[in-house]
């Protein structure tokens, strides 16, 4: 990037910094030694400490910490850079170097890693698709009362997606996106987590926040711009965002919530809480540099995020085929040198055993979870997309119907003896009614008043904005006629 | 001056470049023992940043700095010196080599509270984030209605260095300006520079703070006020470097020393200029101009950058809206050349403006009245 950084090179210090590096990376090799049954493919050969990884180790306070050699002489600097440079491993051991990252085995086959494994990485799952627990699955218990709250959000979720996209089609509000296909994606991974964990959000988790709370009178208050809205009406539908349920506001451009996680669970990790971050994004999202940077910074800084991937299949019109040749995006994770896992995303029970997993490894271990859900984008992108047009309605019917995230679920509620049909109906219209009501008084709500269209652009108004305040009122008591009757003065 | 220094010293430009990359660290020591030497009230503008950062981030323990290589190797123009030994690697970060990654985090750490510093290797760089800076930081609050505040600086040497090509010397402060819910600083001075980035700091709202890599060695008379750990200056005030009577010059960063220069030889000759340091791009301070403008009725504006849409046409539209009637001549605009940065000393010294460039206008401002009847 910069000509500099070559040129940094000749710098004295850089040689220590050299030194340094090789301390910092067999410490964090003998760190991620330990077998771990999450680790997926084959684990990395156990390798016996050295003592200066172990001293190393006594060093460690925080991110970084280890490659800082406080009090070290020139000399020993020096002697631990000849030593780095000489590179092969003490005790006539021609076979392997010790490098940077760990030991490297030297091999006369000239092999090249081969562009793909032979078998995709596996896809963990809980229910059949008939609903029924696979036998020697292992999975978090979920109470009944869990259950069935689970399974009533999906279906709120669902109804709720139905009904706004109704409106947007009668031409009510501009535009809506469904999350039809992903609810169990939604809901078990939101129940999985505390209110405590910090949501960072794309568009396609409404139901993050309805299990949090968000009741859906306020999610039609955001939908219609309305005063009460708590976003003063000024993002688009779906760009919901809350501070009482640690859910922030949806962020339009791709993936750059995925950094902003990153950021967030590293403060969670200075204020040493007990919560981690978690940051929603579907498959497209991994092609942006933000998705590189953020997974990157997530394994080097140690911060509790779950990077959780939405595979879809469907970027808009774009097939993951054209997305990426890697085996989704869970592959991406081992190279970051981060746990991932690939789980059924319409499997309700798979998704939250996951999540709550990846979140107590987050949390107690201090490292980021990448997790891979595969599902299907039932519904259109948003209601500016007809994808009938570029993909075969069989597919979105089989997914819609024998794929489908909530019957399934519903099959192992209702094969505990926790539900029946009545249940179901009762629910459903109860939802619709509610929901009806919603946007009835949504529509309503006079929208927000003139003075919020310059509030909040800085912590206080300047002075430069008062003036186009003062201005704009002036101009409309010149010419009441002239101004829309429905922007409160 | 540089250029002719870097041509005896270097015998190809690769060793040239190591040489004048070394160089703020040597300077660093020197200015460092100056600075702390009984007698002397001066203070390195590398200096008043350095100790502003360090004081702040004494003061408030959620303030912290990350950027490349700020930590091990004390910022690459020693901005950063010491601080990772007093403050820990939790609080200043060496950050991997993505721009838009670590201003990403920095932005989702403030999301959550914290109030980061970040550090741009040059603000050309910045180039690589600037989704986070825009998109994110400048209007989180706004569309959040006021729920995600981003409490963030951005800061790092901006405009034309010496002998650095177009890709290391443009400067971004109209960039930066142009966009609702930035604040925009550039100071010049060593007083600037601590008043300016504790201020900085402080402020609830994101700052990109633009400094300028060749006055990080300069040294500049200090106030013990100045000293004061509670110093702050005002965010949205310009200052008046220098009074004067018959001509306006505005100028922020670097330029400020070239528009003092100017008014010295200016004085010479019987013009008496008045220096605005603008210190704030945004807010622009509208009202210290246009009183300066009704003053001297003549305007004189300097700026390192490209002169379309720059700060020199906001600053004229400015007293052409509130003061055109006092002006006895137009304004003259001093800006850099409309080219990316030649690389060649010679080429690039011409692409800058100098002092004689300022000198001139302002004489054509003054000797040029356009006499009221012929606008009516």
């Amino acid at each position: 990037m910069a000509p500099w950084r070559a040129a940094a090179m000749a710098s004295s210090q850089l040689a220590r910094r050299a030194a340094r590096r090789l301390l910092s990376s067999q410490h964090r090799r003998h760190c991620a030694a330990p077998a771990c049954p999450w680790l997926l493919g084959s684990a990395p050969p156990v390798l016996a400490p050295s003592p200066v990884a172990a001293a190393a180790a006594g060093d460690r306070r925080g991110f970084c910490s280890v490659r800082r050699f406080t009090g070290e002489s020139n000399a020993a600097a020096a002697a631990a850079v000849e030593e780095a440079e000489n590179g092969l491993v003490a005790g006539g051991d021609q076979q392997a170097i010790d490098f940077p990252g760990g030991k490297v085995s030297f091999v006369a086959e000239m092999n090249f890693l081969p562009e793909s494994q032979r078998e995709r990485i596996n896809c963990y799952r809980v229910l059949d698709d008939d609903g029924r627990t696979i036998s020697g699955s292992r999975f978090q218990e979920v109470s009944k009362e869990l259950a069935l709250k689970m399974y009533s959000e999906m279906v709120t979720l669902q109804v709720m997606d139905t009904i706004f996209f109704e409106a947007q089609r009668q031409g009510r509000i501009s535009f809506y996106l469904t999350s039809h296909g992903e609810e169990a994606i939604n809901i078990a991974s939101a129940a999985a987590l505390t209110i405590d964990d910090i949501v960072l959000p794309q568009y396609r988790e409404p139901g993050v926040l309805l299990w949090r709370g968000f009741t859906l009178q306020e999610f039609a208050n955001q939908c219609f711009g309305n005063k009460l809205d708590y976003g003063k009406g000024r993002q688009m539908p779906i760009h919901y965002g809350s501070n009482r349920l640690n859910y922030f506001t949806v962020s339009s451009p791709i993936a750059t919530q995925l950094p902003h996680a990153v950021g967030a669970a590293y403060s969670l990790k200075m204020d040493k809480k007990d919560a981690c971050a978690i940051t929603y994004f579907g498959d497209g999202g991994t092609s942006e540099g933000d998705f590189h940077a953020a997974l990157n910074f997530a394994a080097v800084m140690e911060a509790p995020v779950i990077f959780f991937c939405r595979n879809n299949g469907w970027a808009i019109s774009t097939p993951t085929s054209e997305q990426f040749r890697s085996d989704g995006a869970v592959i991406r994770g081992q190279a970051y040198g981060m746990r991932s896992i690939r789980v059924d995303g319409n499997d309700a029970l798979a998704v939250y055993s996951a999540v709550h997993t990846a979140r107590e490894m987050a949390i107690k271990e201090g490292r980021p979870i990448l997790v891979e859900a595969l599902t299907y984008r039932v519904g259109h992108h948003s209601t500016s997309d007809d994808s009938t047009k570029y993909r075969p309605v069989d597919e979105i019917e089989h997914w819609r119907t024998a794929r489908d995230p909530i019957s399934r679920y519903r099959k192992w509620v209702q094969g505990n003896g926790w539900w029946c049909d009545e249940d179901e109906s009762e629910l459903r219209n109860n939802v619709r009614q509610e929901l009806l009501k919603a946007i009835q008084v949504a529509e309503r709500m006079p929208k927000p008043p003139l003075a919020e269209l310059f509030t909040d652009v800085y912590d206080e108004v300047p002075s430069n904005l008062r003036e186009q305040e003062r201005l704009l009122r002036d101009t409309i008591k010149k010419h009441p006629a002239d101004y829309p009757a429905d922007v409160h003065i | 001056m540089l250029g002719a220094a870097r041509r005896q010293l270097g015998s190809g430009p690769m060793l040239g470049q190591v040489l004048r990359r070394l160089r703020p660290a040597t300077a660093a020591a020197a200015d460092a023992a100056r600075a702390y030497s009984a007698a002397a009230k001066e203070m390195t503008v590398r200096e008043a940043l350095n100790s502003a950062l360090d004081e702040e981030m004494s003061a408030d323990p959620s303030v912290f700095l990350m950027g490349e290589e700020v930590g091990e190797y004390q910022g690459a123009y020693k901005i950063s010196k010491g601080l990772l030994d007093k403050y820990g690697p939790d609080r200043v970060l060496d950050t991997p080599i993505t721009e838009a990654g670590f201003t990403g985090i920095a932005v989702g750490a403030a999301y959550q509270g914290l109030r980061p510093v970040v550090e741009f290797m040059t603000f050309n760089f910045s180039m690589q984030a600037i989704d986070h800076i825009i998109n994110s930081a400048a209007k989180s609050n706004y569309m959040s209605a006021g729920q995600i505040s981003v409490p963030i600086v951005f800061r790092g040497p901006n405009g034309a260095a010496a002998g650095v090509g177009a890709q290391h010397s443009q400067c971004y402060a109209a960039w930066y300006a142009h966009v609702p819910g930035l604040k925009v600083l550039a100071p010049y001075s060593a007083e600037d520079a601590r008043g300016l980035l504790k201020a900085a700091i402080r402020d609830p709202d994101p700052v990109v703070f633009l400094e300028n890599e060749l006055l990080y060695g300069e040294s500049f008379p200090i106030s013990a006020e100045v000293l004061d750990s509670s110093f702050a200056l005002p965010i949205g005030k310009a200052k008046i470097e220098r009074e004067g009577k018959d001509v306006t010059i505005t100028a922020y960063s670097k330029m400020v020393g070239y528009a003092l220069q100017a008014a010295d030889i200016l004085s010479k000759e019987g013009i008496s200029a008045e220096v605005i340091n603008l210190r704030s791009i945004r807010p622009l301070d509208r009202a210290t101009i246009n009183a300066s403008v009704r003053k001297t009725n003549r305007l004189v504006t300097i700026e390192e950058s490209f002169p379309q849409h720059g700060i020199g046409a906001e600053i004229c539209m400015s007293v052409v809206e509130e003061s055109f009637e006092y002006l006895d001549a137009p304004v003259e605009r001093i800006a850099g050349a409309d080219v990316p940065m030649p690389y060649a000393a010679n080429l690039e010294r011409m692409a800058v403006p100098q002092v004689d460039d300022i000198v001139r206008a302002a004489k054509r401002a003054c000797y040029r009245a356009v006499p009221m009847a012929a606008t009516a």
